[in-house]
């Protein structure tokens, strides 16, 4: 077996991944990224909307900063995000998205002067200032307080990442395209690498590494009914899993999207509701305003799913042949605006549904979108467990977004965590602990158990279709483990799944073809996702509460007494079948925001006894710091800047700096 | 209220797929014809999908968004190049044949390597912006303002996806396989309109001011009546030979 030596192995080629490669290459690191795909084709390129930065540059935006940023960001995890880690996100998202500029990304900028703009389904006159013209401008989005997601139309993510792989390839950075990693290497304490197959030629080659990174985003292709790319099966953090030391964090906390289309499930963008666009039932009414009068459209994401759900069920939904939908109303933003600013909207309504949103309305119904958990990392983004492991972006569990992530939050925090990583292998790389003694046979011993492992799945000579498995999977999830959960319902998807990894050591494969073979990738793939399907399930059947996206309808009430933890996922061993679940408390003495109402959503929770002390405590510090900047005020409560790179801690500049 | 379009009498597609497997010593090219019957909304995504599962597992092709906007799925439908993930079976006949997009290493059946050459294409073309002390931005000092319309005019080239149609498309591709193509010339494009890249037209000319760049271009056009996102490449090229044309004096 070919064995390929680098200093930091980056698995996954979109934005996190990249960012991270790039950090670590300016350090001196030697570098290879592989990618499932062509590192272009990476699912980063699926983000539309927009990046969530505090710039405050247009009108909209006028008075942002960190600390609103910050606040709406835990009010949106519904207090289930690390608030440290928040804080570290916040502060550097507009670095993040100053260094893109400066990389070639060309953000939508501000026009200065007059503008009709699209608000509450009314027209209403804004005026730019002269001293914003040309600076990045941004839109509204959900959950926030102000208009801050940056955005270039709704292209965002795709001119995101050609520029940040644009940029690799100047640093020269092989990317190891079609590669796809199988397992890791490691001897219980450290990753030492990973196998990796050929998905050209169906090779197994080893990686040996002193910093591995999983940056291979999220796991959505569990569901049936996902805005997800099809690669987006999450064998990264199953291989994490596979490990048995490596766990993934709130793996129950997946975020539906209220606007795929209808009945494809391919995402149009929040930024359609951000510009003014609203919801309407069957019968035309806009629904929303009844349910949620403070934000309406632009509530949360999972606030707005569960209405949309609630809705429907309620009998309100336009009627189909293939089911029951809602409409999305774009129609009242103008030709202009949707040609200019929605156009890959359009064009997916004109290609996928024959219509046109100028005239048409289009319909949607939420879809699985993001997945909240993944590889637990520390701060600076290591694995806690497995020395030399790190993750960024989607596919980690670094713990910004908690229980809902707000629209604009990914593909910033993929920048972010890139730029924090990178830094934090490079520094593990030229450390001690990075040194990095590993023996051939230990890589050889990995490499044969894959080859076995194939093997065995190729030759099983069953009874079980492999395609067959994972619909079932995927129909199981989105039926059962979906927007509203009881425990009867999960209990019957964690008995289906543990049935379905049964099934699975029972494959009968119809295709030996040469090379990667299509059939047995998807054969062995399927073992990796029941794990992290079970992993979901479960977790959701012993969260007996609901907070941001994971909602039982039987415990409807968040509980803060007893539920302010995160949920860890171990695999206990090839054989099992359920993982094993730990709790790491949330501790709210050391909360920045206590835990309270999001300002959307339900108002009734149960309180946890440390709220009103730590409240009581943040009073008393603030009273005698009236006369301090937000700066010090903030560091008075929860100081993060020590958890940052050192050349990330400075204040960010802006346009209409507080005196 | 609209409705979503949907076909009342279910057709059988006869789809006849170019096969062939390079990693099998005794793989002959050849077409092969799968017969299915056809759904509502189905596109070939979901027709190739449903072939794979119930019919030829082993059958190759590349799909990763499979909503028009990665441009991995890229190939020859009845003798054009497209998106197969969007092209919606009722725009068809009811015979549809399907190869690989020529020009480019074959993977498998309808798999090409499109990434080998787009990355081949950007080394060689250096297709990012060229800026002293890109590494030394100060990132905490208000950005560089740019005009807005400026902005607009570079993300309208910055739409492609690198699908490699305007290559399959191209009659100069099919006989130079160093000509840069469409998507690299309009790349050109690009960064020239970029304040941000600090390249001189001459230093452009080093990059394309031959027959394997703009001079190559036989303006048969194919490369704009094929792009999937509509971009304005014969304008661009166009445009960019009348620049090098001028640099090279």
């Amino acid at each position: 077996m070919q064995i390929i030596y680098t200093d930091v192995l980056v698995i996954g080629g979109g934005l996190a991944g990249t960012r991270a490669a790039i950090g670590a290459k300016r350090r001196g690191q030697d570098v290879i990224i592989l990618s499932l795909v062509p590192a272009k084709r990476s699912h980063s390129a699926a983000a539309q909307g927009g990046m969530q930065a505090s710039l405050g540059n247009c009108l909209g935006g006028a008075g942002d900063n960190e600390d609103i940023h910050f606040a709406d960001t835990v009010r949106g995890s519904d207090w289930g995000a690390d608030q440290e880690v928040v804080r570290m996100f916040a502060h550097t998202a507009p670095k993040a998205i100053r260094e893109l500029a400066a990389w070639g990304v060309p953000w939508n900028r501000v026009v200065r002067g007059e503008h009709e703009i699209t608000e509450d389904g009314r027209k209403k006159i804004i005026a730019e200032a002269d001293a914003a013209h040309g600076l990045i401008t941004s839109r509204n989005f959900g959950g926030t307080r102000k208009w801050r997601a940056c955005y270039v139309s709704d292209g965002t993510g795709h001119a995101m990442l050609y520029t940040m792989s644009n940029q690799a390839i100047a640093a020269n950075i092989p990317v190891h395209e079609r590669m796809e990693a199988l397992a890791l290497i490691h001897d219980g304490e450290r990753c030492c690498g990973a196998i990796v197959r050929n998905l050209i030629t169906g090779e197994l080659l080893a990686y040996v590494a002193k910093a591995t990174c999983i940056a291979t985003g999220g796991f959505g292709r569990i569901y049936r009914v996902s805005t997800n790319a099809i690669i987006n099966e999450g064998m990264g953090a199953a291989i994490a899993l596979e490990t048995g030391i490596a766990n993934l964090g709130n793996m129950e906390a997946i975020q539906f999207h209220p606007t795929g289309i209808f009945p494809a499930g391919i995402l149009v963008t929040e930024g359609c509701r951000g510009d003014g666009g609203l919801l309407l039932d069957g019968d035309g009414h806009r629904f929303m305003p009844d349910y949620e009068p403070e934000k309406k459209e632009l509530a949360s994401r999972d606030v707005v799913s569960r209405r949309m759900a609630e809705h429907i069920a309620a009998g309100h939904g336009a009627q189909s042949r293939f089911g029951e939908h809602l409409w999305l109303d774009i129609r009242l933003l103008g030709r202009d605006h949707i040609n200019n600013k929605l156009r890959e909207v359009k064009e997916i309504c004109q290609y996928f549904l024959g219509v046109d949103p100028v005239a048409d309305l289009i319909p949607v119904r939420p879809a699985q979108h993001y997945s909240m958990g993944g590889v637990r990392t520390d701060h600076r983004g290591q694995s806690p467990q497995l020395k030399g492991l790190f993750a960024a972006g989607e596919a980690a569990c670094w713990d910004m977004h908690g229980f809902n992530r707000l629209g604009g939050n990914s593909v910033a925090e993929t920048v972010v965590a890139g730029m924090i990583v990178g830094d934090t292998m490079a520094d593990f790389c030229d450390t001690a602990d990075g040194a990095l003694s590993v023996s051939t046979a230990l890589v050889e011993e990995f490499g044969r158990r894959e080859q076995q492992r194939l093997g065995s799945i190729a030759t099983a000579g069953g009874v079980e279709n492999t395609f067959e498995l994972i619909k079932l999977m995927q129909e199981t999830m989105t039926a059962n483990v979906g927007i509203f959960r009881t425990g009867d319902r999960l209990q019957e998807a964690v008995s289906i799944l543990q049935e379905l990894q049964r099934r699975s050591r029972n494959i009968s494969l119809r295709s030996n073809a040469p090379g990667a073979n299509p059939e047995l990738v998807a054969a062995y793939r399927l073992q990796g996702m029941l794990k992290l399907a079970q992993c979901v399930a479960y977790g959701a059947l012993q969260r007996t509460e609901s907070r941001g996206a994971h909602y039982r309808a039987d415990h409807p009430r968040r509980n803060d007494r007893e539920w302010m933890r995160r949920t860890l996922a171990t695999w206990p061993g090839a054989e099992a079948d359920l993982p094993s679940l730990d709790y790491e408390p949330l501790n709210i003495m050391s909360m920045e925001i206590p835990p309270g109402w999001r300002g959307y959503g339900a108002k009734d929770y149960i309180d946890h006894p440390d709220t009103a002390l730590r409240q009581q405590q943040i009073d008393n510090a603030m009273a005698g710091m009236a006369t301090a900047d937000r700066h010090a005020r903030q560091e008075a409560l929860m100081p993060f800047k020590h958890l940052l790179p050192e050349h990330l801690r400075q204040s960010n500049e802006r346009l209409r700096d507080e005196p | 209220m609209s409705e979503i379009p949907v076909k009342q009498v279910a057709r059988t597609l006869h789809i006849q797929i170019l096969r062939h497997n390079p990693q099998d010593p005794d793989s002959e090219p050849h077409l092969q014809t799968f017969e299915l019957e056809e759904a509502d909304t189905m596109t070939l995504f979901i027709a190739l999908n449903e072939i794979r599962e119930q019919r030829d597992p082993s059958l190759q092709f590349d799909f990763v968004c499979r909503a028009g906007i990665c441009g991995s799925c890229g190939i020859i439908i009845n003798g054009r190049p497209g998106l197969a993930c969007r092209t919606l079976t009722k725009d068809l006949p009811d015979h549809i044949t399907l190869a690989p997009l020529p020009a480019f290493e074959l993977i498998g059946d309808l798999s090409v390597n499109t990434g080998a050459w787009m990355r081949g294409m950007s080394e060689q073309l250096e297709t990012w912006v060229h800026s002293q002390g890109l590494e030394q931005v100060n990132l905490d000092a208000v950005e560089q303002p740019m005009e807005p319309e400026l902005a607009e005019q570079i993300y309208e080239l910055e739409r492609c996806i690198e699908c490699g149609c305007c290559v399959a498309a191209c009659g100069t591709a099919q006989m130079r396989e160093d000509f840069v193509g469409a998507v690299g010339l309009n790349q050109i494009t690009r960064f020239r309109l970029d304040p941000r890249d600090e390249r001189s037209d001459a230093q452009f000319y080093q990059l394309v001011g031959d027959e394997s760049g703009v001079f190559g271009c036989m303006t048969l056009l194919g490369c704009e009546d094929m792009c999937p996102k509509d971009l304005p490449l014969a304008a661009q090229i166009a445009f960019l030979r009348r620049r090098m044309a001028i640099a090279g004096h």
